[in-house]
């Protein structure tokens, strides 16, 4: 479709972002390339989200610059709407459409927005339906499923626009525990065919298994980065052992909590 | 002697239908009955004067043809000076704050006074049409309170559905259009049954914009009738059946509204 960019699917250098005088983003850089699945983990508040939001535009960054497959999506005149329906977001309540029935969630934007025809559209949303396992769900309304049926359909909707990379925000943090394992397969699958993907996760065992280089995020900057397995079993700053030998043993009290 | 707290209860509220009776039957016996009858309930004339009938129809038809044109003008002005006051531009905000406290606040007596008489002085050479002038009037009257309806349901609609429709793709306007505005309306749509029944009642000021005899609506109608005929306030009875005939179903429509977005919320 498009020719294959050189260099990093997503590229930050230096970003930065405030609220008012509350400094969330203190220069981020952070490369992930095409095909590769980084994990961003980090206490609450240490501004992964934010992170996320800004790699989407949902937040303007202060300064510092990010490119996309070669759009610098920070440059003033970028096509926010163009560019945004080249990056599927994954959202931790899911925000599914709740007047529109299953089907439709996954044909609205493909319509609207790709301009692709009802028949095409429908297939398409069929298709990716199929692939996380609702088929049979398509003309139910998201209120009638559970936590992680709506996610797995956030994230068919998020597919049927064919983005060329995934943001996921926390995917399975507001599911019922049975309902996590589903969400976490589909996502796996999707990194195994190949899906550049950038996931807040709070999940050690899929961050193991599945990322290619997990980012440890607190106070606004990146504190560790590197291979998966080197980030959470052998993890070299004090910061990130602190922090993962609380999420990893969630008995473990500190002194401070 | 122990009464039990059901029992206790049980004979309390027997107490409470016993004066209610009390007092009905007390207002009752005090009334005279012959003057009620004459002066309410007088419906001889309905068979004597037989355009009376056909009168009461096209005043009905009236009231309902004025209520719809004014509610289709106050919904889209309603919608759209709500999407002004929710608006990033501070003067669209100002503009859109300034003309709902202005119609909200003064009595839409005056605005139609206004209307029917000032308009004719202030552009002597303009000739509206009469239903042109009623859907303006009652229209833009309506449009303040339906844009604040409005409004407090696009902001009851979560802020990650306009995050949602963004991300893929969708500008602001068409995840107003597709996404917002739809759940918006499903919110609003009890309240927005009551601004009708609102409006229906305030149909009855459109005489004040001078009427012909087969533009009258209910009220205009009712009161003309009591001239005509020696039934007492009996043809304004009659009028205000015809309301109630309006305003119930429509507001039993509202509770059924309301029973479903409950449903489809949870
Ligand atoms: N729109 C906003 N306006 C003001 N402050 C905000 C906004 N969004 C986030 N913040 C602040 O930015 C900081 C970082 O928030 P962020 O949501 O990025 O953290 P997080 O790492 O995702 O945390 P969590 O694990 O709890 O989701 C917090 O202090 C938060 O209060
Ligand atoms: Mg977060």
């Amino acid at each position: 479709m498009t020719d294959a960019p050189v260099g990093p699917a997503i590229q930050l250098t230096g970003v930065t972002k405030s609220f008012g005088d509350n400094e969330v983003l203190r220069g981020i850089s952070l490369a992930v390339n095409p095909g590769d699945v980084v994990c961003l983990i980090g206490p609450s508040g240490s501004g992964k989200s934010t992170l996320l939001r800004c790699v989407n535009l949902l937040e303007t960054p202060n300064s510092g610059e990010i490119v996309v497959n070669g759009t610098v999506v920070t440059d003033p005149e970028v096509d926010i709407d163009g560019f945004r329906r080249r990056v599927g977001l994954v959202f931790q309540h899911f925000n599914l459409f709740p007047h529109l029935t299953v089907l439709e969630n996954c044909v609205v934007s493909q319509v609207k927005v790709l301009k692709r025809s009802r028949a095409e559209a429908v297939e398409v949303a069929e298709r990716n339906l199929a692939r996380v396992g609702l088929s049979d769900k398509a003309a139910a309304r998201p209120a009638a499923l559970s936590g992680g049926q709506q996610q797995r359909v956030a994230i068919a909707r998020a597919l049927s626009m064919d983005p060329e990379l995934m943001l996921f925000d926390e995917p399975t943090s507001a599911l019922d525990p049975e309902t996590v394992g589903d969400v976490l397969a589909v996502m796996r699958e999707l990194a195994d065919a190949g899906m550049t993907m950038l996931v807040v996760t709070h999940e050690m065992g899929f961050a193991r298994e599945v990322a290619d280089r997990v980012v440890f995020m607190d106070g606004g900057v990146v504190v560790e980065e590197g291979p998966a397995a080197q980030v959470i079993t052998a993890p070299q700053n004090p910061r990130t052992q602190e922090f993962l030998s609380r999420v990893l043993d969630p008995n473990h009290v500190g002194l401070d909590d | 002697m122990a009464l039990t707290a059901a029992k206790r209860a049980r004979l309390s509220r027997n107490i409470q239908y016993l004066i209610l009776v009390a007092v009905v039957v007390l207002v009752a016996s005090l009334a005279n009955w012959g003057q009620i009858g004459h002066a309410f309930f007088n419906f001889g004339f309905v068979v004597e004067d037989s355009t009376f009938l056909p009168r009461l129809v096209q005043a009905f038809g009236n009231t309902l043809l004025y209520t719809a044109l004014g509610f289709i003008l106050g919904l889209a002005g309603g919608v759209f000076l709500a999407l002004l006051k929710l608006s990033s531009v501070a003067p669209y905000r100002w503009i859109s704050t300034l003309y709902i406290e202005v119609f909200r606040g003064l009595p839409a007596l005056l605005v139609f006074i206004a209307f029917g008489y000032g308009i004719p002085t202030a552009f002597p050479g303009l000739r509206l049409d009469t239903y042109v002038t009623v859907m303006l009037a009652l229209g833009l009257v309506s449009a303040a309170y339906i844009a604040e309806t409005i409004r407090a349901g696009l902001q009851a609609v979560p802020a990650g559905q306009m995050e949602a429709a963004r991300s893929l793709g969708m500008s602001h306007s068409r995840a107003m259009v597709t996404i917002v505005i739809p759940q918006a309306l499903r919110i609003v749509l009890p309240p927005l049954t009551n601004e009708v029944i609102l409006l229906t009642k305030d149909s009855s000021l459109i005489y004040l914009l001078g009427l012909t005899a087969s533009q009258y609506e209910l009220s205009k109608f009712g009161r003309e009738a009591l001239n005509g005929t020696d039934a007492g306030l009996t043809p304004l009875v009659v009028a205000g059946v015809c309301y109630l005939i309006i305003t119930v179903p429509l507001s039993l429509l509202s509770r059924r509204f309301e029973t479903k977005t409950a449903r489809i919320k949870k």
